[in-house]
């Protein structure tokens, strides 16, 4: 922090013309129309709406599209619907599992999602989720220390294990403008490898009974389960937390102010003072370091141990999940939620309806494409309308009522 | 031959077009007629609704409302396209080359016709293609090279590549937003004498402009906009517009029916003695600009001139830290700044209205809240710690920018992309205002703003220099350099060759500095004595 002293320039607050400063006084005072309100709350409402009729067509799509590999493989549409609401949704038992896979989903997407607003492409983050995993398994084994301290230091470990693998692209990037999507995609294999390493037979940190995994972290230093006789675990609150720090952070913070500003317009915000390189690497470790907060909870609310293949590809959903719910940190409940309940129910729907559950994976990478489409879809949306709108004109003119 | 009759069909004919933008009424049931083969003016106010008539005439946005007629055949275009292979060309407001093709490569673009099939299959002749830009080049005396890239053009050039581009399919009808905006002089009259050798092959041309002059020499007839509405038309073909007696009442009747008053003037101003606030000494970039020395005092405005590209932007670019000065000293109030950080150049008083508002001003898809903060989220205003961002004194600071300033706007919620070109200007030189700045780089300050705007930007920068801080403008349009500036130095090469008060200012001698007829007559002011400058200001 630079020191402030306001006497001398340049130290480290904006200026700000005295007569604006009254103005804005002034104005803070003024008694506002309640017109305003309501205009604001209508265009709130308008964007909303806007924002879910978007979220809805898209997610739509995606399902449609996904029907006919559905209908290939034989099933039964009304069975396969039933069983996947059944694995879903269909008892507390069901609703837990969902809520479970959606935590690290959620906090996962949280990390795509802010380094895509700072226009950093973070492909990175099933990497720094397993690295952060690895760390915090490793702490809970091998350090001794009270319950509650060595949770939190599993935690830590863990945001600073995915902040460490999110590093060297940062550096990169920052100084040397090597393409972000390169070195965070090598990341990975290189995290994946650490850690298959690190559990091997010859690994350092390999549990002496359990193949590939950690020695169990002790139970009271695990996050604590919050609903009776289900898997779900404290780890939903951190998530839930998690999503109120990041929109937090990205809306009503200034480094959140610089990130949106670098991703928006680079060039607008170098002319504006920020520093291109640290607003880079900030982004980048933040967005390590919660990947890493995924593979951690994960770890601590669910196995109680690090193993290799802890991951069901979390790092690779979560780019769905943030896309879907178009970098919005709140929005992305829902969107994780949603990836959670096809997890879940793709579970029923292999056992029940005999649907692979791969078909997960296809409903993901169709919810990309029609992100990525989205402008064409709009596009074609406005024609539509726009046709309409002519034919009615037609009928109209030649006296045809339609 | 361009009086336009009733009686033939109009080139261009819209009846009734009515668009709504949520709670903005942009046009209002406007209904134009364009003669063929005339130049038709469009005049208006920032935000009268000029870009979005003209867009919806090529099929970019679609109306509410009304009809399109093109030689007396009604149209509805769905895109721009179509429009495009209907013969109706058009030229943006802003550039929409692609700087890292080449011109022919811009010029091809999007323009393959035929079947899917036959588009990936066939070969792409660029030679043709290029061959054909240079005879048009040539043909309108542009001198552009057609496998030069955008990116080494300068803006001239550019704008000479857009009309390329709009002609390219052979228009027939081409409308121009603002095409001189961000030309120089010169520039702007060698597009004057295309667009007169267009009339007189037949072309039919729609002009939006803000500049008098430019619509006085050009024009057959003008319409102009107000809130959306027609409030007026004006014949201008067979007007001795040559004499002032007639040309005054006609320009104060346009500028009256456009902004509802007569054209403000501005305040007289008087020299004014003040400390050195800005002091460069032998400052260079190692390259294009440089060493230089300039000074300018509290309460004067100094205009730097000179053709686009002998290192104005350079020097804008070292004055705010965006770029590494190799050798010299740029002191701001008695602090060598030269190696400071560029925020904390702003925290000192430096403030920067920039040249190309789309690479370096603004963020389009952010509210216009978050475009008014650019600059502001360090400390006090809105930013009590660095947990925290005021997202209610942004707000509040917002609506004054916009009510101060009467940027149209129904919401500072709105992205910036929806504001006009004007009313985005008028926001960028609101929000560096409201830095209290020691010094203002203003880089074209009033571009693309109408006359009242215009005026009341100038008016501001004077009012800053009353106050006693310093004001270097960057401007292509000497007029505006005429009216506000006290000194001017002309640049050229990255070298300062002439400097001038502005009692003496001569324009031949300006530009015979710029285009260095003169070179070795011109005073060397990095070797003449700091003191001796100073006793001259
Ligand atoms: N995409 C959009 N969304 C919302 N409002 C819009 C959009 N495009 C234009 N507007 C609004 O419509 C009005 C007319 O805009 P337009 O761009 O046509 O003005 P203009 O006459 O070209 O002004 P200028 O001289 O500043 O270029 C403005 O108030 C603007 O804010
Ligand atoms: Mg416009």
């Amino acid at each position: 922090m630079r020191a402030k002293r306001p006497d001398l320039p340049g130290t480290g607050t904006a200026r700000l013309a005295p007569d604006m400063a009254e103005a804005m006084e002034a104005r803070s005072h003024a008694p506002r129309a309640p017109g305003a309100y309501l205009a604001l709350t209508r265009d709130r409402a308008r964007t909303f709406g806007g924002r879910a009729l978007i979220f809805v067509l898209t997610l739509g799509a995606a399902m449609l599209c996904a029907l006919p590999f559905i209908l290939l493989s034989g099933a039964n549409l009304a069975v396969t619907a039933e069983a996947f609401f059944n694995g879903a949704l269909g008892s507390k038992f069901a609703v837990a599992e969902t809520l479970v896979q959606m935590i690290p989903l959620l906090i996962a997407g949280l990390a795509v999602a802010i380094s895509f607003h700072g226009g950093l492409f973070n492909i990175g983050v099933e990497g720094q989720l397993i690295f952060g995993g690895l760390v915090a398994g490793v702490i809970g084994a091998e350090v001794n220390a009270p319950p509650l301290v060595l949770t939190a230091l599993c935690l830590l470990g863990g945001i600073a294990g995915g902040a460490f693998a999110a590093l060297i692209p940062a550096l990169l990037k920052a100084y040397r403008g090597v393409h972000e999507v390169v070195t965070t995609i090598m990341i990975n294999f290189i995290a994946i490898s650490v850690a298959l390493y690190a559990v091997s037979p010859a690994g350092p940190f390999v549990s002496a009974t359990q193949p590939s995994a950690t020695e169990k972290i002790p139970r009271e230093a695990r996050l604590s389960m919050i609903w009776d006789g289900t898997r779900l675990h404290f780890g939903l609150i951190i998530a839930l937390l998690t999503v109120i720090g990041i929109w937090w952070l990205l809306y009503r913070t200034p480094l959140g102010f610089r990130i949106r500003l670098l991703g928006a317009n680079p060039g607008a915000a170098r002319a504006s003072g920020v520093s291109v390189p640290r607003i880079t690497i900030a982004t980048l470790l933040i967005s390590g370091g919660l990947g890493g907060l995924a593979g951690a909870v994960q770890v601590l609310g669910v196995y109680g141990r690090f193993f290799d293949a802890f991951s069901a590809g979390y790092g690779y959903d979560a780019i769905a999940v943030a896309l879907l719910a178009a970098l919005s940190p709140i929005a992305m409940i829902i969107s994780a939620f949603f990836f959670a309940m096809l997890d879940s129910g793709a579970v029923q729907m292999q056992a029940v309806a005999g649907i692979s559950r791969e078909m997960v994976g296809v409903v993901s990478g169709l919810v990309v494409a029609f992100v990525a489409i989205q402008p064409a879809i709009l596009h074609l949306w406005a024609r539509l309308r726009q046709k309409t709108a002519q034919r009615r004109d037609r009928n109209i003119t030649s006296g045809d009522p339609a | 031959m361009s009086a336009p009759s009733v009686h033939k069909a109009a080139a261009i004919r819209l009846t009734g077009i009515d668009k709504r933008f949520g709670a903005v009424h942009a046009n209002r049931a406007i209904d134009l007629s364009v003669a063929p083969g005339s130049i038709h003016g469009l005049l208006g106010e920032n935000g009268a609704g000029k870009s979005t008539l003209m867009k919806i005439l090529f099929g970019m946005i679609h109306a509410d409302e009304g009809r399109v007629e093109i030689d007396g055949t009604p149209v509805a275009f769905r895109s721009s396209a179509e429009a495009l292979s209907a013969g109706i060309g058009m030229v943006q407001q802003h550039f929409s080359l692609i700087p890292a093709f080449s011109v022919v490569e811009n010029l091809i673009m999007g323009r393959a016709r035929g079947s899917v099939l036959s588009r990936l299959t066939r070969k792409l002749d660029l030679k043709a293609a290029a061959e054909r830009a240079q005879e048009l080049s040539d043909r309108f005396g542009f001198g552009i090279d057609p496998l030069a890239k955008v990116a080494t053009l300068s803006v001239g050039a550019r704008q000479k590549v857009e009309i390329l581009k709009a002609l390219w399919g052979g228009a027939r009808t081409l409308v121009l937003d603002e095409p001189t905006a961000a030309l120089s002089p010169p520039e702007a009259d060698e597009l004057y004498a295309v667009l007169h050798r267009l009339r007189s092959e037949g072309t039919t041309i729609v002009l939006i402009s803000h500049k008098m002059p430019e619509i006085m020499h050009l024009c057959d007839r003008v319409t102009v906009l107000r809130d959306g509405a027609v409030v007026g038309e004006a014949e201008l073909a067979g007007q001795a517009l040559d004499e002032p007696a007639v040309r005054q009442p006609i320009e104060a009747a346009l500028v009256n029916m456009m902004i509802g008053r007569d054209k403000p003037e501005l305040p007289e101003r008087a020299p004014l003695e003040g400390p050195v606030i800005l002091d460069i000494r032998g400052l260079t970039d190692g390259t294009r600009l440089g060493p230089i020395d300039l000074k300018v005092h509290g309460g004067e405005i100094v205009a730097v001139v000179g053709v686009e590209g002998n290192g104005q932007s350079e020097l804008v670019e070292l004055l705010m830290g965006l770029r590494k000065a190799r050798d010299g000293m740029i002191g701001i109030d008695n602090h060598n700044v030269v190696d400071w950080p560029t925020q904390r150049r702003l925290d000192a008083g430096l403030a920067h209205i920039s040249e190309d508002r789309h690479a370096t001003g603004v963020a389009d898809t952010m509210s216009l809240i978050d475009n008014a903060s650019i600059g502001f989220v360090d400390g006090a205003p809105f930013s009590g710690s660095p947990l925290s961002l005021s997202q209610k004194q942004r707000r509040i600071f917002t609506e004054v920018l916009i009510e101060q300033h009467k940027v149209r706007t129904p919401s500072p919620d709105l992205p910036m992309a929806s504001l006009s070109g004007g009313n985005q200007q008028k926001l960028v030189v609101g929000r560096e205002l409201a830095r209290a700045p020691r010094l203002m780089i203003a880089a074209q300050p009033t571009r693309g703003l109408d006359i009242g705007s215009t005026v009341a930007v100038q008016d501001a920068l004077l009012r800053l220099r009353a106050e006693g801080n310093a004001v270097l403008l960057l401007s292509l349009d000497l007029n505006e350099v005429f009216a506000i500036a006290d000194r001017l130095v002309v640049l050229r090469k990255g070298r300062i060759v002439g400097t001038m008060q502005s009692a003496d200012f001569d324009i031949d001698q300006i530009g015979r500095w710029m285009s260095g007829a003169v070179e070795h007559v011109a005073t060397k002011p990095e070797e003449t004595d700091p003191q001796t400058l100073e006793a001259a200001s």
